[in-house]
């Protein structure tokens, strides 16, 4: 149990997924431009990532490991991940209408964040077993939810700031992340 | 004027015209991830060269034999296991880059260029000038990741290439430009360089005619400065 704690904080804000490791930066950059969306983009990715990485857990362990198939493992993950979010998506659709209006456009944006790829990748190469996967999983995808609201509240204050015309826009963006991520160094220290 | 989709006008497309990394701001993640020395930025601009060259070789051949409607999987099975087949390449010939590469050569995958191309131009032109604009997108790629990677292990590590530039007596490398929050950094200064020669006012005739010589050289350096708009 303490194991898995320690996970979840080291997965959460240790070695967080965006800052530290750059996975899932498309979105990160691109839809933190408000709170809100930021927050819904972040609910969606928590939502996949935390199934995602148990069915490619047990695709791993009980397919591909058994029948010695591991080298097919970037394939099938991939498909894997397209599959589960348009089954996600329709799901959502006849079953919690309210969830996916709120998830919205948010959920077909996911198979293309990197996170979710790398997050199943990640837990292979570490060993994990289904639950520390799981755990794992959830740990990224909330380091990410933080990161993406922090960047997103930092871009609302920042949007009438007078600044050189060079550096409005993305190059203001990058600049904030690097300094959140110089701040995220702080979180090392605690474990 | 270059004759459209000739080998030679793709590769300077790829290169220049639409960059995928400064003009096209596609590639985030291993842009960001892997250039924390030249040496890496040039082995995954080289490796993602090479998948996307053949992804479009393949993909062009194949694209009167794929249904419409389920492209997008046929183009990510046929992506994959170009990857998969070049991951075990590098871990047989290339250990150490492999190793210092890490997980983003699988996650070439999940490349946003790659499949860009694939939908927005290898599936619907011939594979000779798919196969050239493979080439030049990869080398545009390779080439804003060299610079990049450049620029960190410079200030980051002295170094350039492995080479030191700088001995330590006289620059104490800032490390912080070969951890994650330099990426950041560098790039939002590159950027901005790049807004700031777009923003300029239009130069005089004459000028510019003195100025192309050098600038042809420049060019390749104004672009690399450039970034996502």
């Amino acid at each position: 149990m303490k194991l898995l704690i320690l996970l979840i904080i080291s997965s959460a804000v240790v070695n967080n997924v965006v800052l530290s490791q750059f996975l899932g930066l498309c979105p990160f950059l691109g839809v933190s431009k408000k709170v809100d969306t930021a927050l819904g983009m972040g609910a969606a990715v928590i939502f996949v990532i935390t199934i995602a990485s148990f069915v490619t857990a047990c695709i791993y362990r009980f397919i591909l490991a058994a029948f010695g198939l591991e080298y097919l493992q970037t394939i099938v993950f991939i498909l894997v991940i397209a599959g589960l979010v348009q089954f996600v998506e329709m799901f959502l659709k006849k079953s919690m209408p309210a969830l996916y209006e709120s998830l919205g456009v948010y959920l077909p944006l996911i198979t293309t964040n990197c996170a979710v790829l790398g997050v199943a990748l990640n837990a292979v190469q570490y060993d994990y077993n289904i639950l520390q996967t799981v755990v794992y999983g959830f740990g990224t995808a909330v380091g990410f939810t933080i990161a993406i609201v922090i960047l997103a509240g930092l871009r609302e204050k920042m949007e009438f700031n007078d600044i050189s015309s060079s550096w409005q826009g993305m190059p203001l963006v990058l600049v904030t992340a690097g300094l959140m991520s110089i701040a995220f160094f702080g979180f090392s220290g605690i474990i | 004027m270059m004759k459209k989709n000739s080998p030679a006008e793709r590769l300077v497309n790829g290169i220049f015209l639409e960059n995928p990394t400064l003009v096209l701001t596609l590639g985030m993640c291993p842009t960001l991830a892997v250039t924390t020395s030249a040496m890496n930025g040039l082995g995954m601009g080289l490796t993602t060269t090479a998948v996307l060259m053949f992804s479009n070789l393949i993909i062009s051949l194949l694209r009167n034999f794929i249904p419409d409607r389920v492209r997008i999987p046929g183009y990510i099975v046929v992506i994959a296991s170009l990857v998969t087949v070049v991951q075990f390449l590098m871990a047989a010939y290339f250990p150490a880059l492999n190793a210092a590469l890490g997980v983003y050569i699988p996650l070439i995958v999940v490349n946003c260029i790659i499949l860009g191309r694939a939908e927005s131009y290898a599936g619907k032109n011939g594979p000779v000038s798919s196969f050239f604009d493979g080439l030049g997108m990869g080398l545009g790629f390779t080439g804003a990741l060299t610079i990049l990677g450049a620029i960190r292990e410079l200030l980051g590590a002295g170094t350039f290439f492995n080479i030191q530039l700088l001995p330590e007596s006289v620059y104490t490398p800032v490390t912080i430009f070969i951890l994650a929050p330099g990426a950041f950094l560098v790039l939002s200064c590159m950027v901005a360089a790049q807004n700031r020669i777009k923003n300029m006012p239009p130069k005089e005739k004459k000028e510019e005619k003195a100025a192309e010589e050098q600038s042809e050289e420049a060019a390749v350096i104004e672009e690399a400065e450039g970034g996502v708009s």
